[in-house]
């Protein structure tokens, strides 16, 4: 489903964050990617729905190699990846429930649907009764929570987290990625970025450790 | 209702909630000025070429002319052949017509005489204003056609102008636009970011902004003819007064059917394309990182 071979990524001025990452996770497979912060875990995160490419090497999506994937690709590659972000990235001008009915507004679902849609994914990360609020009056647990609904409501076949619980107290950690794990058990490919450690190792999932730009 | 349908109303109504009368007011006023011109020169037109067409040419008697040399006159000029037609303006008759316009029976009343003589009007094709001159009795000739010339020179001078001044109103209306979008996209920017992590097309991102170009444009150009409607009726209310004085019925016409929806839909196309190189150059540049 998602496949690393020999990845590198230089950034403009010559930092190097990423110098040769290898791995693949298989459809259905649920990692942790750990490592210090400057890792470089976002960085391997982004080359994923290609907000960045590749140095070198290859990176794989769904068949799809990132590194020659045409511009206009890019979306439809996008929709098929749920994206969650440390900073959740919600809209705070509209809903709970028009935030997640966003991504529905560009695959064209008919509106009945798409409500529907919204609704089941809000319902799935337990927050169905507060679609009508705004995120802002939400704690950081909840909005990570709308941001997960946001990043499923199109089935995608893979979940990218880059430090979903970051910023969130341990029981609220803990839920969120309960939710992750669920989503997995459904056969939704995931990679969780988190540098807790602890947190990590209670799941005894695979934990890909990230040192220096290389998979250790 | 297919999705191609819904996806592009939905950009309508969403353009249409980002328009703003203040952006539209200003392409508006605009636009109004060089469509309140071409209203004016199209209006005129009409009395210039009737005027070139049939040039008439105006013969005045001295004042102390008889009557008798007069008609002789008259007789005269009815049988050249290169006058199409002959009227006789006796004195009295002149009189009457002036003491008609407003304001000047007073002035007539205080002169105690009649100060007018006798006239004829003539039309013809030729150019025989000078011959006419010479003939015994005429005090003096005035000819239209050099007026109809001076005119239709004057005409081409304004729509010259009128064409230069839409030109650079229209590039005007391209900035306008482009600098609405661009304010447009800049407070969207968190949107735009947020739908293209989501999956959205640029074609998606775009087609709003689209909608709000054209739909400014229209706007404009729908303002442009009120304005230029409002403008046209308080002056013909002064017009009106004048053109009655001189017995005629000229007002200045709103513009023809086919030209005011030239105004409105030229208005929509240069929104479009203010939108269209507005989206191309800003929309690109945000990019998630």
């Amino acid at each position: 489903m998602v496949s690393f071979s020999a990845v590198a990524k230089r950034y403009p001025g010559g930092q190097e964050a990423l110098k040769d990452v290898s791995f693949s996770l298989e459809a259905g497979e649920l990692a942790f990617l750990t490592g210090r912060s400057g890792a470089g875990k976002s960085t391997l995160l982004k080359l994923i729905p290609a907000i960045e490419r590749p140095s070198a090497g290859s990176v794989v999506v769904n068949g799809q190699n990132i590194a020659s994937l045409k511009r206009a690709a890019i979306p439809y590659l996008r929709r098929n990846i749920g994206l969650v972000f440390q900073d959740q990235k919600l809209l705070y001008d509209r809903s709970v429930f028009d935030n997640v009915m966003l991504p529905l507004a560009f695959s064209a679902h008919a509106p009945k649907e798409a409500a529907r849609r919204a609704r089941a994914a809000l319902d799935k990360v337990g927050l169905l009764g507060r679609e009508k609020a705004n995120p802002i009056q939400l704690s950081g647990g909840e909005q990570q929570r709308v941001a997960i609904a946001r990043a499923v409501v199109n089935r995608p076949a893979i979940l990218v987290a880059d430090e979903p619980t970051a910023n969130l107290d341990a029981e609220s950690a803990v839920r969120i990625l309960e939710i992750f794990v669920a989503f997995n058990q459904v056969g939704v490919t995931v990679l969780i970025a988190s540098h807790d450690r602890a947190l990590v190792e209670r799941y005894g999932k695979r934990v890909l450790r990230l040192e220096d730009g290389r998979i250790a | 209702m297919s999705a191609w349908i819904r996806q592009h109303w939905q950009a309508v109504v969403l353009g249409f909630r980002k328009l703003s009368v203040l952006n539209a007011l200003v392409i508006g006023i605009a636009l109004s000025l060089p469509a309140a011109g071409y209203a004016l020169i199209d209006s005129l037109r009409p009395a210039g070429e009737r005027l070139a067409l049939e040039p008439r040419i105006s013969l005045f008697l001295a004042p102390q002319a008889r009557r008798a040399d007069a008609e002789a006159l008259g007789t005269r000029l009815r049988a050249d052949r290169r006058i199409a037609s002959v009227r006789f303006v006796p004195r009295e008759e002149a009189l009457k017509e002036m003491s008609e316009v407003q304001g000047l029976s007073e002035v007539i009343g205080a002169l105690g005489r009649n100060p007018l003589p006798d006239a004829f009007v003539v039309t013809s094709k030729q150019d025989i204003a000078g011959e006419l001159a010479k003939l015994p009795g005429v005090a003096h000739v005035q000819a239209d056609a050099v007026w109809a010339r001076r005119l239709a020179a004057a005409a081409s001078i304004a729509q010259l102008g009128v064409g230069v001044l839409a030109a650079l109103l229209g590039a005007a209306l391209v900035a306008v636009t482009f600098n609405t979008i661009r304010l447009q996209i800049l407070t969207q920017r968190d949107e735009i970011e947020v739908s293209k992590l989501l999956g959205a097309t640029d074609a998606f991102i775009g087609r709003p902004f689209y909608y709000l170009g054209l739909l400014q444009g229209v706007a404009g150009g729908l303002l442009a003819l009120a304005i230029v409607a409002g403008a046209l009726a308080l002056l013909n209310r002064e017009v009106r007064v004048l053109a009655d004085s001189y017995g005629s019925n000229f007002r200045f016409e709103f513009l023809p059917l086919s030209e005011a929806a030239l105004v409105v839909l030229g208005a929509s196309v240069l929104g479009w394309l203010g939108a269209w190189l507005s989206v191309g150059r800003h929309l690109r540049a945000i990019e998630p990182t």
